[in-house]
């Protein structure tokens, strides 16, 4: 069918191949990396937003010394590259979990590696999501919530149904970033010898030496996530600012 | 100087944050007494030259990076449509895509084609390319241009058209508009994101080191290699970022204070 | 409260999944090691070091599981327990020994210089004085090479082998060292035409050590002795000679 074209440019043929998605092509390969990617990046992305709701809370509502604890995490957490802090985590993270277990009189788990992934991205998106929420929260105004008390709801009540929704549209801007993020710093798993996109990439050019090929393709799925995650939350934070009063 | 101190003092003797220093020193006593930390003056000649080579990928990589960026930023907020759909792209392919696949796509990429052309070792750029360090400061200075091109844009579009329009009727060509009223004012609206751009930029560095780049990070790693002591060399190595990311934190204070002076906010 | 961490333990153990009691995690490096271990476009590992690994547990009945890793990081993950042992073409050496143990050799193989094509060089460090030398990282070629030839010769340190490889065809580096076997591999592939073999490097045996066996962490006697009975009866029943031919012209055992 392609005929024609390969006639025209030799080397489309090759590629085609190479990325074709049955073996011997690498495409399926790629494309199995690329889901990988996603499940830490939505894990990742699950885990710093519920770590950062409680930690935007506790920087806001808690007392003194669950305040200065939360400063320290965010501010080592941002200062610290994302690299170093996925080999501590990920060496030492199990290290500690089975000798807790050990001292419980547990058996000693196995983490596969997507837990581990989530676990150690979790905890550096929660640092970003702290703030982004913290933010978010800040800006909800004041009198909207002493409505809320007036009308006797409690804390958890007023969380619920007055502060959660007023904040969400402002934090949808930064959460959008943060996923982006999320989605690009699972290739720093690849370093650690996970089989995401971009070691299954690496693993593909290395057996092949076609590195310009594999390289530009995983790009080109990377490009296509960003972008379709973009129009996603574009289109959530269209919803949710219906009805808002524009700022 | 005084009334900084006791601002200071005021914020630090307080008995939970006594309590806490206490905690936080005597983990670093246990750290420096029980952990190995022998191998330190080993490689302290290796570890300065590789913190050197951090700062200036690092320096040059964001001055490189804003220069481009500048134009970038430009070209999209007010460029002709051939001019800003190329600008535009370049930057959503950078920040849409990892640094490490940019990287290695430069680096393996770019070098996996070197044998179809032989030429090329014999080219006056070959002793360069031979390196590693011109591919991790040509990919860390891209991405900070991508990066970077997206917020200018946004900061020449938030300059007043007004101040512009005044400027024109006034007579000033369009060179002097950009050089005496817009750049300085999109620069001032920049100037606060820049010292957070830069502390991430840092925190890619250490990717350099997968290509070859001997920096602090390949430094931390060959101690590791070397002895099989895990987690002491990951630790120090934290460390020496978190003091890098403060000092750049408190220069770029520094530049803003001096930047905002005489200017009306 | 109690109860509340106790829910969440157990949840985040289901979550993790048990692993499961026999089971013997097999730690390689994620990357292509041909003609030991790599991966082929279907996701499977396959080579001489899969292969035999393959049969060492089926003569030791155990329940293997290959567990890709980084290469850097192999020793640190075994001594974290998230694999159980390493079989990657590691050699036995005393550096190693302090943190691991091993088990017997099962293969041995010298070490060797591979150059351009068009340049003088030996494996000597004055042969090699003046050139840049590529390595891959945590290996006995790294140690060997800042131990004999690094000053007068610029090394390079690369994650992979493969990416040495990659680099020497591509000019950035004029010289690899690394083990015969696998150098052979690369010599004949068309990338690898640009360059030859330069000879053997002077032995150091407590460097280079003394043959590739199973490493695992210190104190699995249990282990240790389970892999060594499966490597002494694959090598008495002829499977790994059966092996061996099929992919080397020469027996690789050592010895």
């Amino acid at each position: 069918m392609f005929d024609w074209l390969f006639a025209l440019w030799p080397g489309l043929e090759t590629t085609a191949n190479l990325l074709s998605l049955q073996p011997p092509g690498w495409g399926g390969n790629l494309l199995r990396g690329a889901w990988a990617s996603l499940q830490i990046a939505a894990g990742a992305f699950a885990l710093g937003l519920l770590i950062g709701t409680f930690g935007a809370l506790g920087k806001l509502y808690g007392g003194p010394v669950t305040r200065d604890l939360l400063a320290v995490y965010t501010t080592v957490v941002r200062a610290v590259p994302e690299l170093i802090l996925i080999l501590i985590l990920y060496y030492a993270g199990t290290d500690l979990l089975n000798q807790v277990l050990r001292a419980m009189g547990q058996r000693p788990v196995e983490i596969s590696g997507v837990m581990a992934g989530i676990a150690v991205l979790g905890v550096v998106q929660g640092a970003y999501a702290t703030e982004v929420l913290r933010g978010a929260i800040q800006s909800v105004p004041r009198g909207q919530l002493e409505a809320a008390r007036a009308f006797g709801m409690g804390a958890v009540q007023t969380f619920r149904r007055i502060t959660f929704p007023a904040m969400l549209p402002l934090a949808l801007p930064g959460l959008s970033n943060l996923w982006l993020i999320a989605t690009k710093d699972t290739a720093l798993l690849a370093i650690v010898g996970f089989s995401e996109l971009t070691l299954e990439t690496r693993q593909a050019a290395g057996s092949t030496r076609a590195y310009f090929t594999f390289f530009l393709a995983a790009g080109a799925i990377y490009l296509t996530m960003t972008l379709v995650s973009g129009r996603i939350f574009g289109w959530i934070e269209a919803r949710y600012r219906r009805g808002q009063v524009a700022q | 100087m005084s009334r900084a101190f006791s601002r200071f003092a005021d914020e630090v003797f307080v008995p939970h944050r006594l309590a806490m220093i206490a905690v936080a020193l005597g983990i670093v006593i246990w750290a420096a007494l029980s952990m190995r930390w022998h191998w330190i003056p080993r490689y302290s000649d290796l570890a300065l030259q590789g913190i050197w080579r951090t700062l200036w990928l690092l320096g040059l990589s964001c001055l490189i990076g804003f220069a481009l960026a500048v134009p970038l930023g430009l070209a999209q907020a007010a460029g002709p449509r051939f001019l800003a759909v190329p600008a535009r792209a370049f930057c959503t392919a950078i920040r849409g895509t990892p640094l490490l696949l940019q990287l290695w796509l430069i680096y393996f990429g770019l070098g996996s084609l070197f044998p179809q052309f032989p030429w090329i070792r014999e080219s006056e750029l070959w002793p360069y390319l031979r390196q590693a360090w011109p591919y991790a400061l040509l990919t860390l200075s891209l991405s900070f241009a991508g990066y970077e091109g997206e917020i200018m844009r946004g900061a020449f579009k938030s300059v007043p058209g007004g101040q512009l329009e005044a400027a024109r009727s006034m007579g000033m060509s369009r060179f002097a508009i950009l050089r005496r009223i817009w750049l300085p004012q999109a620069l001032q609206r920049a100037l606060p994101t820049l010292g957070g751009e830069t502390v991430l930029q840092m925190k890619a560095t250490p990717l350099v080191a997968t290509i070859t780049v001997i920096d602090i990070y390949a430094v931390a790693s060959r101690v590791r290699q070397d002895t099989f002591i895990i987690y002491e060399p990951l630790l120090l190595l934290a460390l020496v970022y978190m003091v890098i990311a403060g000092l750049i934190a408190l220069a770029f204070k520094l530049l803003e204070r001096r930047f905002n002076r005489g200017m009306v906010m | 409260m109690k109860k509340l961490t106790l829910l969440a333990t157990t949840a985040f153990l289901a979550a993790a999944g048990m692993a499961q009691a026999d089971q013997v995690r097999i730690g390689i490096a994620a990357e292509p090691y041909p003609p030991f271990s790599s991966p082929d476009a279907a996701g499977n590992w396959e080579g001489w070091e899969i292969e035999i690994i393959d049969a060492i547990c089926t003569a030791a009945e155990l329940d293997c599981v290959i567990t890709p890793t980084s290469w850097d990081g192999i020793i640190p993950s075994l001594v974290s327990g998230r694999i159980d042992a390493i079989m990657n073409s590691m050699s036995i050496t005393a550096d190693r020994l302090q943190t691991i143990d091993f088990s017997d050799p099962y293969y041995n193989t010298p070490t060797v210089i591979v150059g351009q094509r068009d340049m003088e060089m030996d494996a000597t460090p004055e042969g090699l004085a003046g050139l840049v030398l590529g390595v891959q990282v945590a290996t006995i070629h790294q140690t060997y090479a800042q131990t004999y030839f690094e000053g007068e010769t610029e090394l390079r340190t690369y994650q992979t082998q493969d990416e040495v490889n990659q680099d020497l065809a591509a000019g950035r580096i004029d010289a690899t060292q690394a083990d015969s076997l696998a150098l052979d591999d690369f010599l004949a592939t068309d990338a690898g035409q640009c360059c030859e073999l330069k000879g053997a490097v002077a032995h150091d045996e407590d460097i280079l050590g003394a043959g590739v066996g199973a490493g695992v962490r210190k104190g699995d006697d249990e282990l240790r002795e389970a892999i060594n009975r499966g490597i002494a009866a694959i090598l008495e029943d002829g499977t790994y000679d059966e092996i061996t031919s099929r992919y080397f012209a020469t027996s690789i055992y050592g010895n």
